[in-house]
């Protein structure tokens, strides 16, 4: 019996001889190839251009650092302020470089000995202390400052205030003043912390902004400023950052489900205390987390801080040899705004990189100091970011709902 | 349920019923609802003319398809519409214990310490079982640990919770199960010894068996308690309640005896939703 013949599905097509199923090519699948290289190649040019100065940094600044035997890090190099570095020859041609107060020490230890040849390079010696100290210093400040503020403003527009078009206009305000430049804020603090901030003292100066004598004391408000020193630098850079802070603490606010909030005030809490209690220890370590990552931002900047609190040079940390009277406290004391811990200028890690790496000439010698702090500036920044990470981690499994 | 079980519940000899069924209503008006309107956004009222009264003791079921104002009435009898800034009264009153609720001079965290609260979503904070029904009395000031423990344990007992979790008061809220972080819930809410229990489709993220634990529950709550519940489901309405209200787009349509709006509603579009013409 005869199988009666079956068509081929599609036979009646032009071509019926290939499979419809099968690719076929044509310009837009052309198109969709090109499409996916590019953006390959533009995700690997930055992973490349990365790896490139990472590992440029790697090479030239570890050894600086690093040691191989014990204690592994370069000590001299983290005990020590910057100071010159002097080469210098005597007369059996034994060569010498060392930090200039290591040079003293030797010529003092060596007087007999004549020195044939010397050089000094600036800046080359010593080791990062006052730039990291400073740096750390200012940061705290910041974090301080930032945190405080940034936090009650969040609360306020998250939790108290009506929403409306005004309240938008606000936030966006704090968002723009994100895109300020830094140099602009470093001028602002300039203007604002380091000329007419208000200060306490007896002896206000000619060039006060306002000055206005308090009832029953010989001292006066006096809208002088503060001078350069760490206390303007830190607020300087806690503006900076505020944006930042205030939406990461938005962020963490609008996360925490409205039924906390509702429940609480079910109960007859007063609005401040469900905040505290039901809402705020449960944002809390997003905040934190989303913080420190812009800390870590911050604590890099050179601009704001080059205007008002740091020096290129400075012989003692800021806790050494505070000219002190008798009624001398932490911030202040009458007679004069001087001597206070918090107003005493500081050297900058970012602003001591920015010395060395413009302001001196470039030769073998600056080069150890250059790249040397700028992979002791890349640990501390990847080693914020990995607490940050870390952080986030923790809090994540402890808390849910 | 069976058939027969229902019926027997529905009859005037079960005792929660008896009462009203054949004798006018004795006891006090707790809640009296004046001619309320109430719209959320200028322009658009959501409750329409209101006018009921809850009564002291009784379980008071709030009834009608979505969208029909039941919840938007119950959250203003606690005043927590004023947490929605546009929203609020334009007509009428709502009073307890003869208070206007929105004078000036009455103060809605006063307010909310008299009228509690459950929620539909069960909210308990991610605090410790202990920390969660203890929470009402500490943000009062109340400290003492003597008086805390053993508003506690009274509370958990009522929320019928505490043989289940004496031994583990310091283990997390969230730690339970749906229906026991509701039982949680409600604990937290007469911890502060309301007189009245306003409860939102308490059950309605819940299963079956937890569903029937809770109505359970309600039914002894209503000896301490006066109790307004909102609620989608008919059955449970006729299982529950006392009184029932029908409501249908911000109207109150009928408002009596559970039995009798079940069985021989006065007005036809009543008699609709309960035979389940539409809804």
């Amino acid at each position: 019996m005869a199988v009666p013949a079956t068509e081929p599905p599609f036979a009646d097509t032009a071509d019926a001889a290939e499979n419809p199923l099968y690719a076929k090519p044509s310009a837009l699948k052309r198109r969709d190839q090109v499409v996916s290289i590019v953006l390959a190649i533009a995700t690997y040019a930055i992973l490349a251009c990365a790896a490139f100065i990472f590992l440029d940094i790697i090479r030239k600044g570890a050894p600086v650092v690093l040691e191989s035997s014990f204690p592994f890090v370069n000590t001299e190099f983290f005990t020590k302020s910057p100071e010159s570095l002097i080469t210098f020859e005597i007369e059996d041609g034994s060569y010498f470089e060392m930090g200039s107060s290591d040079y003293y020490e030797w010529k003092s230890e060596n007087p007999d000995v004549r020195i044939v040849e010397e050089h000094a390079h600036p800046y080359s010696g010593g080791g990062i202390l006052g730039p990291l100290v400073g740096t750390a210093l200012l940061t705290g400040i910041c974090i301080v400052v930032a945190l405080f503020i940034g936090l009650a403003t969040a609360i306020f527009l998250n939790e108290y205030s009506s929403k409306g078009k005004f309240m938008d206009s606000i936030r966006l305000a704090i968002m723009n003043l994100a895109g300020v430049p830094s140099i602009v804020f470093g001028l602002f603090g300039l203007g604002l912390f380091c000329l007419v901030a208000p200060v306490i003292t007896e002896v206000p100066q000619e060039r006060a902004f306002l000055t206005i004598p308090i009832l029953f004391t010989d001292s006066y408000l006096s809208f002088e400023g503060w001078g350069t020193c760490m206390l303007a630098g830190g607020f300087t850079l806690a503006v900076m950052i505020l944006p930042v802070i205030i939406a990461a603490c938005e962020e963490s606010l609008k996360a925490i489900p409205m039924g906390f909030r509702e429940a609480s005030l079910a109960l007859g809490a007063t609005k401040w205390q469900s905040i505290s209690k039901s809402v705020l220890p449960y944002a809390f370590p997003g905040m934190l987390t989303a913080s420190i990552l812009g800390i870590t931002r911050v604590a890099g900047e050179t601009a704001p801080i080059m205007f008002t609190a740091a020096l290129a040079h400075k012989d003692k940390l800021p806790w050494q040899d505070i000219p002190v009277n008798e009624e001398a406290n932490f911030l202040a004391q009458s007679g004069e705004w001087t001597g206070g811990f918090l107003s005493q200028s500081v050297q900058a890690l970012p602003y001591h990189i920015y010395t060395v790496a413009a302001r001196i000439p470039q030769n073998e010698w600056t080069r150890p100091m250059q790249y040397g702090s700028v992979f002791v500036f890349m640990v501390v920044v990847m080693l914020f970011a990995a607490l940050s990470i870390y952080l986030r981690i923790h809090y994540r499994k402890k808390v849910k709902w | 349920m069976s058939d027969q079980e229902s019926e027997e519940i529905l009859s005037p000899e079960h005792s929660s019923v008896t009462t009203s069924a054949q004798q006018p209503d004795t006891a006090d008006i707790v809640i009296e609802v004046d001619d309320v309107n109430f719209s959320y956004v200028k322009g658009t009222e959501v409750l329409r003319d209101i006018t009921m009264d809850i009564r002291k003791g009784e379980v008071t079921a709030l009834i009608g398809p979505s969208g029909c104002g039941k919840s938007t009435l119950l959250r203003c009898i606690n005043r927590m519409n004023d947490l929605i800034p546009t929203a609020g009264i334009t007509k009428g009153e709502i009073r307890i214990l003869d208070t206007d609720i929105y004078d000036p001079k009455v103060d809605p965290i006063e307010l909310r310490k008299h009228v509690g609260m459950v929620f539909q979503k069960y909210n308990p904070f991610p605090k410790s079982i202990y920390e969660n029904v203890a929470f009402g009395l500490r943000i009062q000031g109340i400290k003492k640990k003597s008086v805390l423990d053993e508003a506690v344990e009274r509370s958990l007992k009522l929320a019928g919770l505490w043989e289940e979790v004496k031994d583990r008061l310091d283990a997390s809220g969230l730690g339970l199960s749906g229906g026991q972080q509701q039982r949680l819930c409600i604990a937290r809410t007469v911890a502060v010894e309301p007189k009245i229990i306003l409860m939102d489709e308490p059950c309605s993220a819940l299963d079956p068996i937890s569903t029937t634990i809770i109505e359970e529950l309600i039914r002894q709550l209503k000896e301490e308690f006066t109790i307004v519940i909102v609620t989608h489901n008919m059955q449970q309405a006729t299982r529950i309640s006392d009184k029932t209200a029908y409501f249908f787009l911000g109207e109150l349509i009928e408002m009596d005896e559970t039995i009798k709006i079940f069985n021989s509603p006065s007005r036809r579009e009543t008699e609709d939703y309960i035979s389940g013409r539409f809804g």
